[in-house]
């Protein structure tokens, strides 16, 4: 078969929604924009562990202690399933944490924010787990079959770290007048970062129109993140907080809320590495990866020696 | 005739007073979370992403564990002293002196040979207890023990293994093992040392901990140290350095925010 063939067959099959698998055929820049976006996913849960792990020794409660710890552990076990589903497309995690540890790769730059107080414990888990979700729920239809089914464990896990967010928050503010402001200061300062998660605006995201031709995404960077905003703008009045927008509103005739202009140059700002912790956060993962390679050339070193016993015995 | 056997069952002790009990359960509370809160410092920066579960899977183990005890701690002293304790006040309130850890668990976590070799010292000692416990009088001591047991023949596994292929790995880490056994070893006598309050008999354990140690230590191609010096004073409050700081970032939001809720 020619190239046009054999991409016209690959077509044909995302049209009629049949999920690529690993052994198929498919076009080289398939392959690489799943490659790219499937590990930019797996690093984004890794390094989310830091900001939510920073609070892991301060939880004012031994039952939020037990809950955030398993929070960052499930964030790990994500981090696995995606690497996984990630090297089935031919590159090793070594390779993907390598790139990540030099800067080559990206990962979510929500976690560039520090998380000051306990309600950012909250925030994160409504706010940012929130906006994770609806592109995560999105994916779980993505064509790419391993990615899908990665998908589906993780939005199980995600859905509950969301309303454990809301529930911190929702007894915060119903909490002392400290705890109310707490809750409503971590509002404020993670709002607009959670709304920048979904990406530039339609008009000046590159990759979107092939992305959903290829069902890779079906639903574009601004649908989501509208779908985002209707979802919160109504979950806050339960919490008796408020947005930081004074352009927030109902539209009658749109059907959804109309919101105020994102800041972008902050936003390009925190991709390009002038977040307030990016420099922090790879410090942290490139520490925690020298300071362990002695242990994994240990446990390399000590598989290797058993394997010769057994093969010594076997002979 | 019948010859006593130095491994029969060490018969159960009486019924401890209230205020023993008290202790003894605060004690085995304190210890389980002094350590998970040692070992959750490691979450999100383990030495590879599967190790990184896995002790964060133990740091909840402990933390559990820490819960049904300080629950029952409450329990026994609101009936014995009509106060209003809950898991998180004796957690969260009570001062160094009043902590009743042993001493190896506050120690810094060291390299990923001393927090590994840390909970194998400390979950081998921790089965003993917990299997006098659960055949001792005490029976919301000995559920909690039969709970937890389950848990800690993991941890033995999972640190046992680690002590093994670290000590049998490379030069590297076999050396970091032995530094980390010289590190640790003299806070390991403090397991055995009796504390007026313990309702078991910490003492006759050693023989048969020391056995376990020596055993994995034989595979890992590691030497227990002679006899040395041994640290103690963690069970009755007289702690290291470290504690101070643990309880300092542990306690901090409910000392700022006395009395909320959260």
């Amino acid at each position: 078969m020619s190239i046009h063939d054999l991409e016209k067959a690959f077509q044909d099959k995302i049209d009629k929604e049949i999920k690529i698998e690993p052994k198929d055929w498919m076009p080289e820049a398939y392959r690489k924009t799943n490659l790219r976006q499937i590990s930019q996913h797996a690093h984004s849960e890794i390094v989310g562990m830091l900001p939510e792990g920073n609070w892991i020794s301060r939880a004012p409660s031994l039952k939020r202690k037990a809950i955030l710890i398993a929070k960052v552990q499930d964030e790990a076990g994500h981090g696995l399933y995606l690497y996984s589903a990630a090297e089935t497309l031919g590159t090793s995690r070594e390779q993907m944490v390598d790139d990540l540890l030099s800067g080559k790769a990206k990962y979510s730059s929500i976690f560039n924010y520090p998380t000051l107080t306990w309600a950012d414990m909250g925030a994160v888990g409504w706010l940012v787990d929130g906006a994770a979700i609806l592109n995560q729920v999105m994916l779980c239809r993505t064509s790419y079959g391993p990615y899908a089914r990665a998908m589906v464990r993780i939005c199980k896990e995600e859905s509950f770290h969301q309303r454990q967010g809301f529930e911190t928050l929702l007894v915060l503010s119903k909490g002392t007048q400290e705890q109310r402001d707490m809750c409503q200061e971590a509002i404020n300062r993670w709002w607009w970062p959670s709304l920048m998660m979904f990406g530039p605006k339609d008009s000046e995201s590159t990759n979107s129109d092939q992305s959903m031709k290829w069902k890779i995404k079906r639903k574009t960077n601004d649908e989501l993140r509208q779908n985002f905003v209707d979802m919160i703008a109504e979950q806050i009045k339960l919490l008796g907080m408020t947005l930081p927008d004074k352009d927030l509103k109902w539209n009658e005739e749109r059907k959804h809320y109309d919101f105020g202009e994102i800041n972008w140059e902050e936003f390009w700002n925190v991709v390009k590495g002038n977040g307030p912790c990016n420099k922090q956060r790879l410090a942290a993962r490139n520490k925690a990866h020298d300071e362990g390679a002695w242990v994994r050339a240990a446990a390399l070193a000590y598989a290797e020696k058993r394997k010769n016993k057994l093969n010594i015995k076997a002979a | 005739m019948l010859i006593p056997n130095p491994q029969s069952p060490i018969p159960n002790p009486p019924i401890p007073n209230p205020q023993s009990l008290i202790k003894a359960t605060l004690s085995l509370a304190d210890s389980t979370l002094i350590l998970g809160q040692r070992n959750g410092e490691w979450c999100a920066h383990g030495p590879i992403l599967e190790q990184d579960i896995a002790i964060t899977n133990i740091t909840l183990d402990l933390i559990g564990q820490a819960r049904n005890f300080y629950q029952y701690a409450a329990t026994l002293i609101n009936q014995s002293e009509n106060k209003n304790e809950t898991e998180d006040s004796l957690a969260y309130l009570r001062t160094e002196r009043e902590f009743k850890n042993h001493l190896i668990c506050e120690l810094p976590n060291g390299d990923w040979a001393q927090t590994i070799l840390r909970q194998f010292f400390f979950s081998s000692f921790q089965l003993m207890v917990f299997e006098q416990l659960e055949k001792g009088v005490d029976e919301q001591l000995a559920a909690i023990a039969t709970k937890s047991i389950k848990e800690i023949n993991y941890h033995i596994k999972w640190s046992s293994e680690w002590v093994i292929r670290l000590g049998d790995g490379t030069a590297e880490s076999h050396n970091r093992m032995n530094n980390a056994i010289d590190a640790l070893w003299n806070y390991t006598g403090e397991f055995f040392i009796p504390a007026d309050y313990e309702m078991i008999d910490v003492a006759s354990l050693k023989v048969n901990w020391l056995e376990k140690i020596k055993t994995v230590f034989e595979e890992a191609t590691l030497s227990v140290p002679e006899n040395t010096f041994m640290q103690t004073g963690g069970k009755n409050g007289i702690h290291t350095e470290h504690l101070g700081y643990i309880l300092a970032e542990m306690q901090s939001l409910q000392r700022t925010y006395p009395g909320a809720e959260w």
